[in-house]
């Protein structure tokens, strides 16, 4: 039996612990970092500056913030049912971050002799098994409300639940309109159809792609999305001004985080889908040899722009700390050239990157719109939401069954 | 690897099923038998039905059954209370069970002698390709009747559940 | 090292036989329990079991025909769980009490 290191961790199951590792390291690290990035995003949206006395710009708030959840009081409302109360974050926690277990990153990758793929498991149904996890997901939400024993939180559950359901419907039909035009319902193949480009310059990503752009579909993918992981506008259930934050009244310390852990896996998660099933997951923008230089080029001029303001500092801080993540930008730029870490870099630059706009995108919804009342949000499921995707998916099958 | 995935999933589903039927308040029956939706889904992907088990996680456990909990929830139907019996009635009734299961699983066994072993992924016929290809060749007429049935059924269930008009 | 005697995969009747003791206990469900709601969970659970009969057989005869029988058998209990529910609950709605021993009348 050799033992060098290829031959170990070529080996199917250490592979994958290896890359289990990985992932959940940084999905975990990622979740606490978009909860700072949302409070700066939405504080400057509303021209207020957000946390910034934890660390340089409040970037140790997450780690302040977790000290802090863990640390509370632990309570159990009098009267409530123990064994749901306790087990409905974690049935919410468990299927909200089982989902990344499909998603994949990138291609498949060549590292010290061993190729994989950066997935940790190609299900051929992936598709199918992300829709089964949101559909589990309903399951959370309605237990914590019901075992609070609380009026407002069992009311608030229940919409939730109802909410959730409802927007299921027209989240699957956006969902089956690019399977459509890929064929196939593995995640991995399904961006890997949407590579190259059409008339030299355009990407075929699914929102371009000929027979039927995806558009609209994309438009019905996101609003059910924002309504699927109770996002604003379609939050009534869970505001804090409304309903007294709804099925999570009850809950504090650890069991509130992993409530907030779940809202965020299922934020990345759906951005992820969007990224894969429309715009082309880890391919650029542009033909090869231009979009080699963008991520670098990005870098190195966030770099300068942020030396360029540690000069003018606004805060007493900024002096040091902006020069300080300048110069970790311009050596960053520099990584994205190195020739044999390219293939792995750059296409996680792009599916970070798409990630990354739609999150934000995420996050300006929620500063700018209102909150749909509750009975408005189900007739525009019903009334509005389904009808279209509906149509769309009809749509989408007659030109494909026609144009190819 | 596949006999411990069988067992483990089968004593699963057996404690499940038994917990539904045991078990005072309904929402504890309703999650036990989304226990055995669960544990029956893994054991149909080691039959090699990996749509049906998609299909069985997505339409039976993620959505009749949540309209299941929705109802208890809504209905708030407390625990039954159950009129005492006597220990004699168990004392007698968990050995016939037993004795009735034992007589069934040998009737089973001896009925079907060469049985084959259920391996994982010698059954390639379960994927969606292959189930929609029959959906919509050989049975595409009972595919219509059951969309016709759905309607039946939304139609049904709206006019039930609404307010009564005064 | 001699293969050791544990069994790697298991016959088909394993699972038939699991397959009889959970319509065996839907049937003990459906006839002892007195919440009009159990009754009804109990029936898919005999649902449920029948199903994978089905996808047993499907798996023998290497045939995808079962799993179309088991596709049916969803369809069809998805319906009938829609409108049992909707009954379930004008039932409760008039009479106030789900359990089947207070629900013996045609009268109210």
């Amino acid at each position: 039996m050799n033992l060098d290191i290829a031959s170990i961790l070529g080996n199917f199951y250490v592979l994958t612990l290896v890359k289990l590792g990985l992932v959940a390291f940084v999905l975990l690290t990622a979740l606490a970092y978009l909860q700072w990035i949302e409070r700066k995003v939405i504080a400057h949206i509303q021209l207020r500056v957000g946390p910034t006395r934890v660390g340089p710009h409040g970037l140790l708030q997450p780690l302040a913030d977790t000290i802090k959840l863990l640390t509370k009081e632990d309570l159990m409302p009098p009267h409530a049912n123990k064994f749901f109360f306790v087990l409905a974050p974690m049935v919410a926690v468990f299927f909200a971050l089982s989902a990344i277990a499909v998603i994949p990153f990138g291609p498949k990758i060549n590292l010290f002799g061993i190729e994989t793929y950066m997935q940790l498991s190609d299900l051929n149904i992936g598709v199918l098994y992300l829709l089964a996890l949101s559909g589990m997901g309903v399951y959370g939400v309605a237990l914590a409300g019901w075992s609070s024993n609380n009026k407002y939180a069992l009311i608030g559950g229940l919409r939730s639940s109802a909410q959730m359901v409802s927007y299921e419907l027209p989240l699957a039909l956006a969902l089956a309109s690019p399977l459509l035009l890929a064929g196939s319902l593995s995640l991995r193949e399904i961006a890997e159809s949407q590579s190259g480009f059409m008339l030299g310059f355009i990407p075929r990503w699914a929102i371009f792609q000929m027979p039927a752009p995806q558009l609209i579909g994309f438009i019905l993918f996101m609003i059910a999305a924002f309504a699927e992981t109770n996002r604003i506008p379609f939050d009534l259930p869970e505001a804090e001004n409304e309903l007294v934050a709804g099925f999570h009244t009850e809950y504090s310390s650890m069991k509130f985080a992993s409530f907030f852990m779940a809202e965020y896996a299922n934020m990345v998660t759906i951005c992820c889908v969007a990224t894969l099933l429309f715009l082309g997951g880890w391919y650029p923008i542009v033909p090869s040899p231009v979009a080699d230089y963008i991520p670098s080029l990005l870098h190195w001029g966030a770099g300068a722009m942020l030396i360029f303001h540690g000069m003018q500092p606004a805060r007493k801080w900024d002096k040091y700390t902006m020069p300080a993540f300048g110069v970790v930008f311009l050596l960053g730029g520099f990584v994205f050239l190195i020739p044999f870490l390219q293939p792995i870099l750059l296409p996680l630059f792009w599916f970070i990157s798409k990630v990354g706009i739609l999150l934000f995108l995420f996050i300006w919804v929620r500063a700018t719109l209102p909150r749909f009342r509750y009975d408005q949000l189900m007739h525009f499921a019903w009334a509005f939401m389904f009808p279209v995707s509906v149509v769309h998916l009809f749509a989408t099958a007659f030109l494909v069954a026609l144009l190819k | 690897m596949d006999a411990i995935l069988f067992f483990l999933f089968a004593a699963i589903a057996v404690v499940s099923a038994i917990n539904v039927v045991v078990q005072r308040h309904p929402i504890s029956s309703a999650l036990s038998l989304v226990g055995v939706m669960g544990s029956l889904a893994v054991l149909y992907l080691l039959l090699g039905a990996e749509f049906i088990a998609a299909a069985q996680m997505i339409v039976y456990a993620g959505a009749i059954m949540v309209l299941f909990v929705f109802v208890i929830m809504l209905l708030n139907a407390g625990s039954e209370t159950s009129p005492r019996k006597g220990w004699l009635l168990t004392a007698i009734a968990m050995p016939l069970l037993v004795l009735f299961l034992g007589l069934v699983s040998y009737i089973i066994q001896r009925g079907f002698p060469n049985a084959p072993l259920v391996k994982f992924g010698e059954f390639t016929g379960g994927s969606p390709k292959e189930v929609g290809t029959a959906l919509f060749t050989r049975y595409l007429l009972p595919f219509e009747i059951t969309s016709v049935l759905i309607l039946i059924a939304i139609i049904g269930a709206v006019v039930l559940a609404r307010k009564e008009m005064e | 090292m001699p293969p050791l005697p544990i069994p790697t995969a298991v016959p088909l009747t394993y699972y038939l036989i699991l397959s009889a003791i959970l319509f065996a206990l839907g049937v003990a469900g459906f006839l002892f329990r007195r919440s009009l709601i159990t009754i009804f969970m109990s029936i898919e659970l005999m649902l449920n079991a029948v199903n994978l009969t089905f996808v047993a057989f499907s798996y023998h005869h290497k045939q995808v025909d079962g799993h179309l029988f088991t596709f049916f058998v969803m369809v069809v209990a998805a319906a009938e769980a829609a409108v049992g529910l909707a009954i379930i609950l004008t039932v409760f709605k008039n009479r106030g009490t789900l359990a089947v021993d207070e629900i013996d009348s045609l009268k109210l």
